[in-house]
């Protein structure tokens, strides 16, 4: 009984060690972007995983909570001057009000008229984006976000984020904190509940457990870290047009957590963190990209539907029982 | 009286499922229902339990008007009920089902979760402790750790009887409970249901298996096209020239 725990923790451990130790083997300023691209997608990937993977609610609004995010961040900082930190802060704070106001009506429908109404909530956040110019810029788009402010520390020390190491270490543990957050409410009273309004509404209702309210608990927890990573992406990037808010968005991180593994912990990270280096080395295939990931997600939606973890959960039970038949 | 109906109506347009539908039950009692195919079983535990609303009458517990009430609400107040089609989930094993079962006895949320204060470990141990205690009763501890949909037929229906009383129902309607299972072989199921009974919880079923309803049964209310067509002991309904023609069609009565 002792191997499967020690499996449990070993790869997690080794993936962390990797992911700190990076800096040490990492110099290419490109390579830094894309695995800080990574850790900003997999913050939004493991939020829409919550909804998704653990409540079972189709979401195809998240691209608009992680634009969301990303302007109220953007404009806090370059309209009102504030402190990134704050600015961050209030955009997840806002993407949840956001995620409540938008749950209140849209979770009352249920399985595919929940993801219509979420995707035409998306399509209106991103049009709204695009014309309310005098707040937003418009397609000029918001310019010259600023990076996060130094940290101060005792006897005269800061933490300053001017470097890819800094700015890499700063999103990577902001995921962390993010998994973490997942990690315990999976693993509670109220993740099991998450689960059972999954598995069975009705079900859960005889049982005493309210599913509107459940599914309202679990939106608002993934739009508020569907707005953390906003923020991150606008402060990293600097810059922000009404296209960061698109159901392009939502797809994109829809991609990284059906291939990595609905569900699971792991599989939405493993997903962002994989498939944006296998996207990029696929550049030379051009417009064909988007068709080699398509064909990518068919396949798996057909023969490996929980993605690469659960393919893996799957393979790994299967060797088990052919070891001790 | 722990609960009763009066004059309970359901219309689904033209047609009437439950017709000025009245009976009781009290504290301790196994009361059936019973009534062919279409009689209107199903639907008066789905407008007792809030899944749909009566056109006109009332539901009374524990001396309160319960109509109008959601599901989950109801169920919090202390009536569970089971569905006809063994109902569980199935993508969990056989113990997390029975645990999530007590959750409604438990207040703890997302943020006792993140932080894993004091209430929310002390809730987690009450409903596991709960799972196991049940999990005992109903026998399934073989099948502890086995994927509900994977376990047989007989032990989805066990379990769904143990989700539901992991609730701590005072009132526990069942759906059909034997539905599907060979009770010459194995009447552990109704032994479950007698040893509920013992332990204090009222219980109310749907049942069509006449040696069930008349073996466990204190009354017996039987429906007709959603109208109460007798009540009483069990001996005495089933000797009733109504209850037979209802069953067997005009002119078996008399024979």
């Amino acid at each position: 009984m002792k191997k499967p725990d020690q499996l449990k923790y070993l790869i997690p451990s080794i993936l962390l060690l990797a992911a700190f130790s990076v800096p040490l083997f990492v110099t290419s300023r490109y390579i830094y972007h894309l695995l800080i691209m990574s850790t900003i997608w997999g913050i939004a990937a493991t939020a829409m995983n919550l909804i998704m993977g653990f409540t079972g609610q189709v979401n195809l609004a998240h691209g608009a909570f992680f634009g969301i995010g990303a302007y109220t961040t953007g404009l806090l900082m370059l309209k009102l001057g504030v402190n990134f930190w704050p600015a961050l802060l209030a955009a997840c704070v806002v993407a949840a009000i956001f995620g409540f106001l938008i749950g209140l009506p849209s979770l009352r429908t249920k399985g595919s008229y929940f993801a219509i109404g979420t995707l035409c909530f998306n399509v209106i956040v991103t049009v709204i984006i695009d014309r309310w110019d005098t707040l937003t810029e418009g397609q000029r788009g918001l310019m010259g976000i600023e990076g996060p402010a130094p940290i101060p520390l005792p006897f005269g020390y800061r933490i300053t984020f001017d470097s890819m190491t800094a700015t890499y270490y700063l999103n990577l543990i902001l995921l962390l904190f993010t998994l973490f957050v997942v990690y315990r409410i999976v693993h509670s009273l109220a993740g099991r509940t998450f689960r059972a309004v999954r598995g069975n509404e009705d079900l859960s209702s005889s049982l005493g457990i309210n599913p509107f309210r459940t599914k309202l608990i679990s939106f608002v927890t993934s739009t508020f870290f569907a707005g953390l990573a906003g923020g991150l992406y606008a402060s990293y990037i600097g810059f922000l047009s009404p296209e960061i808010s698109d159901f392009h968005v939502t797809f994109e991180v829809l991609i990284y957590v059906m291939i990595g593994g609905i569900g699971t912990l792991a599989g939405p990270i493993i997903g962002a963190a994989i498939l944006p280096f296998i996207s990029e080395s696929l550049h030379a295939l051009a417009a064909y990209r988007m068709v080699a990931y398509g064909v990518l997600l068919v396949v798996f939606i057909i023969f490996i539907p929980s993605g690469m973890v659960g393919g893996f959960k799957l393979v790994r039970a299967k060797l088990r029982a052919t070891k001790k038949g | 009286m722990l609960f009763k109906v009066t004059g309970l109506t359901k219309n689904f347009g033209g047609l009437v499922a439950v017709d000025d539908l009245s009976f009781h039950i009290e504290q301790g009692e196994i009361v059936s229902i019973i009534g062919p195919n279409g009689a209107g079983k199903s639907t008066v535990f789905n407008l007792i339990t809030g899944f749909v609303r009566p056109t006109k009458g009332s539901v009374w517990f524990n001396g309160e008007e319960i109509v109008g009430d959601r599901p989950f609400g109801i169920a919090k107040k202390g009536i569970t009920r089971t569905f006809q089609s063994t109902t569980v989930f199935i993508q969990d094993t056989v113990f997390d089902n029975l645990v999530v079962g007590h959750r409604l006895r438990t207040r703890s949320g997302i943020f006792g979760a993140v932080l894993r204060s004091a209430g929310a470990r002390a809730d987690e141990r009450r409903c596991l402790a709960k799972a196991e205690e049940i999990l005992d009763f109903i026998g399934l501890t073989p099948f502890r750790d086995r994927i509900a949909a994977n376990i047989p037929q007989e032990a989805q229906k066990k379990l769904s009887l143990g989700v539901a009383l992991a609730t701590e129902p005072s009132l526990l309607l069942l759906d059909e409970p034997t539905g599907g299972v060979n009770l010459e072989e194995d009447d552990s199921l109704i032994r479950i249901i007698q040893r509920i009974r013992d332990s204090g919880i009222t219980i109310c079923l749907i049942e069509h298996k006449m040696k069930v309803v008349m073996g466990i049964s204190n009354r017996v209310v039987v429906l007709n096209y959603g109208k109460k067509i007798a009540e009483g002991a069990p001996e005495t309904v089933s000797r009733d020239e109504r209850v037979i023609e209802a069953y067997l069609g005009p002119g078996y009565a008399a024979a």
